[in-house]
């Protein structure tokens, strides 16, 4: 690729899932991640038992991601074919993983503040 | 020590703050718009053209852009190859000509009918004159399905005969053709035609695709594939030409080169080659056939072809790292119609149109260009439904990939398919908007 700049990235993911959506979902992901820093800096701490459950839906979360990008791209677990393949397998994953844990620990923080 | 507490209202005003300032800078074409009166006239609102257009509106301030161009539907041509693999619908790869243009530029929906380079001015299909001073001939180039003798467009989806080249609804009826040889077996054939061609390796796509299909659909044993082709490589640069060797022999492809497609019998399904020795049949199942490709009649006969190169296909003679024509120097070719060794593909287009932009504001602003084009081609070339080849090669037929180390280019790696998938159709049309 020529030039890959910030605004290029930017510009073909706009394209990818069209200017609205993309920009929703940046909100989205924005709003979610201040919310769990919020709820970081309110409680003073992290509660382990919210932080239990946010890790036992990790999986749900990797699976859910490479299930959805391997639906999206008509493509197959077989279909890994070399070393850099299984790191972005690894990295969707982990992505998936880490997106549900931190949405769950916030949800339950904001859900149910005191335990 | 001072603790950190903030009300929720000001967490979130703060976050909403930085969030803003961050927009504000984001960073934008920061150089300054040249003022000019220079009427600019680009034949043709495709990949390039529309590019083009985008950019220089940017770029210019009063500038004239007039483009000429009789397409109502826009097409997302490296997206023929899904289409005809059926993993994409036709509508994929069709959108409309004028979602793509900018505001303050004028297209006149007619054909180019007669180019005057000494008059500098461009006559259309409705007898419109209008005069530039400067040029970009960018029309494409047109499929000369007439020269396989015994074929026809109207053909195409019945008794075996694909040609995804020929657009949307031919690529997908293609695909009728080519899912019914997956189910039933029987010999394939994969031609590609001797002249200068867009992407040069959807051919091989085509093939690896219809043979993994075949494969998944449980009849590889029952089926038989072949690529005749009239080059005596299978790929223009060596190195690929010899990777893809291996994989067509790893895939039981079998090839006959130097081969030239020169007429089919639709009703006995036989195809007719020129080669080495004369002439040879081939029986056929399925026939995927692309035609000789030429740069438009206009161009040729308005004299802005190469005399001695090509002189069957009429490509534009220009220089190829400026893309600058040779004799007339208010004009620039970019895309299929150029006159260079390399880059019939939309990522040539995509590495061209800055090259053409910069020659003309530079002409413009009476200062020598610095951009160049080095012959950069990209080519996901697929070789099954879900991996792909990510191979980007030069002029020199060097590869020149674009992420040395991480993806490897004669790696068959599904992340170059995912490339494929998510990414080029949105970064062509970051491009085509002037943004990529």
């Amino acid at each position: 690729m020529e030039e890959m700049t910030f605004g290029t990235i930017v510009a073909v993911f706009e394209e990818i899932f069209g200017r609205g959506l993309f920009w929703i979902m940046v909100a989205l992901a924005a709003i979610v991640t201040l919310g769990y820093v919020y709820v970081l800096i309110r409680d003073h701490s992290i509660s382990w038992r919210k932080f239990l459950l946010a890790q036992l839906s990790m999986p749900i979360g990797a699976i859910a991601a490479v299930w959805f990008v391997l639906g999206m791209t008509s493509s197959s677990l077989g279909d890994l074919g070399g070393p850099v393949d299984v790191v972005v397998f690894l990295g969707i994953a982990a992505a998936g993983a880490v997106g549900i844990a931190i949405l769950v620990y916030t949800i339950q923080s904001l859900v149910r503040p005191k335990q | 020590m001072t603790k950190l507490t903030a009300t929720r209202r000001q967490f979130f005003g703060l976050a909403a703050g930085g969030a803003a300032a961050t927009a504000l800078a984001a960073p934008g074409d920061a150089r300054a718009q040249t003022a000019t009166k220079a009427r600019i006239v680009i034949i043709g609102a495709g990949a390039g053209g529309t590019a083009l257009a985008n950019r220089l509106v940017a770029r210019l301030d009063g500038a004239e852009i007039t483009l000429i161009d009789p397409r109502v539907d826009h097409l997302y041509q490296p997206g023929l190859s899904l289409v005809a693999a059926g993993l994409k619908p036709a509508d994929y790869v069709v959108s409309k000509t004028t979602d793509w243009l900018p505001d303050g530029v004028t297209l006149i929906a007619e054909a180019a009918a007669e180019i005057d380079p000494e008059a500098k001015t461009v006559t259309t299909s409705g007898g419109q004159n209008v005069a530039y001073d400067f040029l970009v001939v960018a029309p494409g180039l047109v499929l000369d399905h007439d020269a396989i003798e015994g074929f026809s467009l109207d053909m195409v989806g019945q008794n075996g005969i694909g040609a995804l080249y020929a657009g949307p609804e031919y690529a997908a009826k293609t695909w009728q053709a080519a899912q019914a040889f997956s189910e039933t077996g029987g010999m394939g054939l994969f031609t590609r035609p001797e002249t200068e061609m867009k992407c040069a390796g959807a051919p091989l796509k085509h093939t690896f695709l219809i043979e993994d299909i075949t494969r998944s659909a449980g009849m590889r044993s029952k089926a038989e594939f072949h690529y005749a082709a009239p080059q005596g490589a299978l790929f223009g640069v060596p190195i690929v030409a010899e990777k893809v060797r291996m994989l067509f022999a790893e895939r039981g492809i079998g090839t006959s080169m130097q081969h030239r497609l020169t007429g089919i019998d639709a009703g006995a399904r036989r195809a007719t080659f020129a080669g080495p020795d004369g002439t040879t049949e081939m029986d056929y199942d399925y026939i995927h056939i692309i035609p000789p490709q030429r740069a438009p009649e206009v161009i040729r006969q308005s004299g802005l072809s190469w005399a001695d190169k090509w002189t069957d296909q009429g490509w534009v003679e220009c220089d190829k790292t400026s893309l600058r024509h040779l004799r007339y120097d208010t004009i620039w070719a970019l895309g299929d119609v150029a006159g260079v060794p390399k880059g019939k593909t939309a990522a040539s287009v995509k590495w061209q149109v800055p090259v053409v932009e910069d020659g003309l504001i530079a002409a413009i602003e009476g200062r020598e260009p610095t951009e160049t084009y080095n012959g950069y081609t990209s080519c996901p070339m697929i070789t099954r439904v879900g991996r792909a080849m990510l191979i980007e090669f030069d002029y020199n037929n060097d590869l020149t990939p674009s992420f040395p180390g991480l993806i490897a280019p004669l790696e068959e790696l599904w992340i170059s398919w995912l490339m494929k998938e998510v990414a080029l159709k949105a970064t062509y049309n970051a491009m085509l908007r002037g943004r990529a």
